[in-house]
């Protein structure tokens, strides 16, 4: 049967199973990508969206059933064969050459050359790119001295170097920005006029029904609708994906604590040579306080300084009363304080161990007996945290790095309670994280603030800190201009003061 | 917090695959087959000389090697292992010479060992020399050294008692087995249970994460390569005194044959995941093979070469496996 080019459907999956060892990450799933459609896929963590990004990219091979690229099954399929046949993929952990500039990264695999000997024109090639989209990223800047979201960025930009006219984005948005999320979608909008199927994972619902064509729902590995993303709204999606009903996505917001007399952390004036400039702020026992900014506004920079892993070059830190600037991250453990990192392979889990041993790596101190750890006290603790944060599949002797996105985050949580900290340091804490997780965490977040932690949060969504913190602080050009109370101001106050500064015309306050 | 939330889902247990669990036992299964094959080709094999034999040759190896998990666990290479070995050997021979002793000598060699380790250890973090550099300068620095005490030639020891380390036995078998045995349980137990063998596998894993974890990183790596020079002393004084002369170049190629018997066993050359057992497996692999020449009288030159292709067929077969699911 020969169909005629028009109707060649660009990518179908027929009847596909894939196993890990006694997990089925794909359980009989068909799903067809129409030509030019923007066709999302939502679902819990675990639910095997990643698997199936990676089916079409030629990562994994199924166990079973059929990948049609263009009508005709494939035969020796993997991630080469994929890209000829105008397949990309945005992974959802990112996979860059750290020393390589970011055009480099652009054109990996793609490079002009003659005779194999590069041709120049490089950065010209991908400012033009680059224009079209409008991120507006340094094409020499290295890839390893980027923050998280501009190394998405780059990711986006390498999948359209490749011409592709599929391209699989798995949580491309996970570090963006309200507004660069907005830029994204616009992308994936002109690049579907143009006929490019986009098949977009995300845990970000609202863009999902903005954006989409078309959406798949998938639990548990199994397919369990495909519907026009004009039928269906945000609650239908949300049951359909927990298989129940979530009534409401934040918790109520805790009580303020009273005053106490000495913060847990007290940070005033801290400087830095990563772009920290003049922050000052502090945290007390029972309390949430987040920290708003936009992206490259020093928020991450300053955790990490205070924190005791880049250097200090101005101003102090006080943990409880006492002067702790500059001390190493172990210090600063032992004395309660716990950074819960953003980027949870460069700096948050050893992939390669298992569960247990990186819930217990923060803590082993606390369970061992003369320098030997007792392996008892271990599995209890990694067994209940585990549990209370719904790892899935709740198995803690498999090495982290086989979790799906979502669970690995769940996975640096539990580390971080395990080492009982007063302070809770959350930078991006639901990174990748599903509706319904979200709230086991935001409920979490509720939870440790009534029992006397401190939180300091920071959030690419915004939303998370006005409905969580008792006070934000509005942070810009690594300065703390402000602070507010959440409960009583908006988002689009926040955001109009946060771009106005970043513009350099601060409003007379 | 406990109650907080409540679980919808049971505990699931991953069962591996047989190919998984051929994988992962790939260099015991080698040395089963090695050991039925020689036990059916050569009567003299399941002898009690040769097996007792071959123990005692390999027990040096074997502690290198053994500790030699640790470093390549931690992300390290260690180059200097023999040339620490010899050093540590003359040194202990010189002094037993020097002031005809026999104990305080030999227990020179490894406090010898843990100062030249330490050595290594910070110069690979305070100067930020990567390990493979540092160890390889530091063992030309130590071979040099040696030659230097020894004038060039060996240092023949006439003190009484010297050899009993090397070769005496009690009920049959070797001091030095014994030795042999109690470090490589005591490695064992360290990596498995302790904390600081946890924060071995942390800092090869993931040295970030480690360090933002609590670990201390930089002491855990001087500590690795400390434990390294431990060892080396250890095998240089079992090596010195079965032999009875210092030999600056007694232990040349040795840092080699540990690292291979390491990777061989299925420790990752990238760090975070291996285990001790499995370098011991890689040792008597290897010195069965070599075992099977002698017995079966195969041209000896072509040893190395199968050597050479098992391995690669070990490590091509893991790889193979982290590449394609
Ligand atoms: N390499 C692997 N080895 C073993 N199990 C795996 C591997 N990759 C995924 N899995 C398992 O397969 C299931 C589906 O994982 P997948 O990554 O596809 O989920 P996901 O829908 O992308 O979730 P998330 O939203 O958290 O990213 C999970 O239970 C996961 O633990
Ligand atoms: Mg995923």
């Amino acid at each position: 049967m020969s169909n005629s080019d028009a109707d060649r459907l660009p990518v179908e999956l027929s009847h596909i199973s894939k196993r890990f060892g006694a997990t089925q990450a794909l359980d009989d799933v068909s799903v067809t990508i129409r030509p030019g459609q923007v066709h999302s896929i939502v679902g819990e963590n675990g639910a095997g969206k990643s698997t199936l990004g990676k089916i079409i990219a030629g990562v994994y091979s199924p166990d079973d059933g059929d990948l049609l690229i263009d009508g005709d099954p494939v035969r020796h399929w993997n991630p080469g064969t994929a890209q000829t046949a105008g397949i990309a993929m945005i992974a959802q952990e990112l996979a860059l050459v750290p020393d390589l500039t970011v055009a480099e990264n652009v054109y990996l695999g793609a490079e002009r050359h003659r005779l194999g000997f590069l041709k120049r024109g490089l950065n010209e090639r991908f400012a033009a790119l680059d224009a079209e989209v409008g991120f507006g990223l340094n094409p020499r800047a290295l890839v390893r001295d980027l923050r998280i979201a501009d190394q998405q960025k780059t990711e986006i930009l390498r999948s359209l170097a490749r011409n592709a006219n599929v391209i699989v984005m798995d949580e491309p948005t996970s570090s963006l920005t309200a507004h660069e999320m907005g830029q994204l979608e616009t992308l994936m909008r002109s690049l579907s006029e143009r006929g490019c199927s986009i098949i977009y994972v995300s845990h970000f619902l609202d863009s999902v029904l903005r954006v989409s064509d078309t959406v798949t729902v998938m639990r548990d590995g199994r397919h369990i609708m495909t519907v026009p993303a004009e039928d269906v709204g945000k609650r239908d999606l949300v049951t359909a994906m927990l298989g129940r009903e979530l009534d409401q996505a934040f918790p109520d917001r805790t009580e303020a604590p009273e005053p106490g007399d000495v913060p847990l952390l007290k940070v005033s004036n801290l400087a830095t040579d990563t772009g920290v400039k003049d922050m000052s702020f502090e945290v007390h026992r029972g309390e949430i306080v987040g920290l708003l900014g936009l992206v490259g506004s020093g928020r991450s920079e300053c955790l990490r300084a205070l924190i005791g892993v880049d250097a200090i070059t101005g101003g102090t830190v006080e943990v409880k009363g006492f002067d702790r600037t500059g001390a190493p991250p172990h210090r600063m453990i032992s004395e309660g304080v716990f950074l819960v990192p953003e980027d949870r392979h460069k700096d948050g889990l050893v992939l390669e161990r298992s569960v247990r041993e990186n819930i217990a790596l923060s803590s082993l101190a606390a369970r061992a007996t003369s320098g030997i750890v007792r392996t008892s006290a271990e599995i209890g603790t990694a067994r209940e945290l585990a549990d209370s944060l719904e790892i899935r599949p709740l198995d803690i002797e498999r090495p982290v790095g086989q979790f799906s996105g979502g669970n690995q985050q769940k996975a640096l949580l539990a580390k971080a309670l395990a080492a009982k900290p007063d302070l809770v340091i959350l930078d991006e804490p639901t990174r990748g994280v599903d509706v319904g997780a979200k709230r086991t965490i935001y409920d979490l977040i509720s939870r440790l603030a009534a029992d006397g932690y401190g939180v300091l949060l920071i959030s690419s969504e915004h939303e998370e800190i006005m409905e969580l913190a008792h006070r934000a602080y509005l942070v810009a050009g690594g300065r703390t201009i402000d602070h507010i109370e959440p409960s009583e101001s908006t988002m689009e106050n926040v955001l109009f003061r946060l771009f106005h500064v970043a513009s350099g015309e601060e409003p007379a306050a | 917090m406990k109650q907080l939330f409540n679980n919808r889902v049971p505990a699931a247990r991953t069962r591996p695959s047989i190919r998984q669990v051929t994988i992962e036992y790939a260099v015991l299964i080698l040395l089963g087959v090695v050991i039925v094959a020689l036990a059916i080709l050569s009567p003299s094999f399941f002898t009690f000389g040769n097996l007792v034999n071959i123990l005692s040759q390999n027990a040096p190896l074997v502690i290198i090697a053994a500790t030699g998990t640790f470093v390549i666990i931690s992300g390290n290479f260690d180059l200097s292992t023999g040339a620490m070995y010899s050093l540590a050997g003359v040194l202990a021979a010189s002094i037993s010479m020097a002031f005809d002793t026999v104990w305080p000598a030999l227990l020179a060699a490894p406090v010898i060992g843990i100062l030249l380790g330490t050595f290594n250890g910070l110069v690979i973090t305070r100067l930020r020399v990567h390990s493979f550099l540092a160890t390889l300068a530091s063992s030309m620095i130590f071979t040099t050294i040696a030659v230097l005490i020894t004038g060039g030639s060996l240092i023949t020891v006439t003190t009484e008692g010297f050899s009993a380390l090397g070769r005496e036995r009690i009920g049959g078998i070797f001091i030095s087995v014994f030795v042999m045995i109690a470090v490589v349980a005591a490695l064992w137990f360290v990596l498995r249970r302790s904390v600081f063998g946890r924060h071995v596998f942390a800092v090869g894993g993931n040295p970030e994460a480690a360090e933002m974890s609590g670990v201390r990183v930089i002491r855990v790596r001087v500590a690795v390569m400390a434990l390294s020079g431990l060892a080396a002393g250890i095998a240089g004084a079992i090596g010195v005194s079965r032999i009875a002369s210092g030999q600056p170049l007694a232990g040349t190629g040795m840092e080699l044959q540990a690292i291979a018997a390491v990777i061989l066993g299925g420790t990752s050359i990238y760090g975070g995941v291996g285990a001790v057992w499995r370098s011991v497996a890689g040792v008597f692999l290897i010195a069965l093979i070599g075992n099977g020449f002698d017995l079966l009288s195969l041209n000896p030159q072509l040893k190395d070469l199968v050597t050479g292709f098992i391995i690669l067929a070990a490590v091509g077969l893991a790889a193979a496996d982290r590449v394609r699911r």
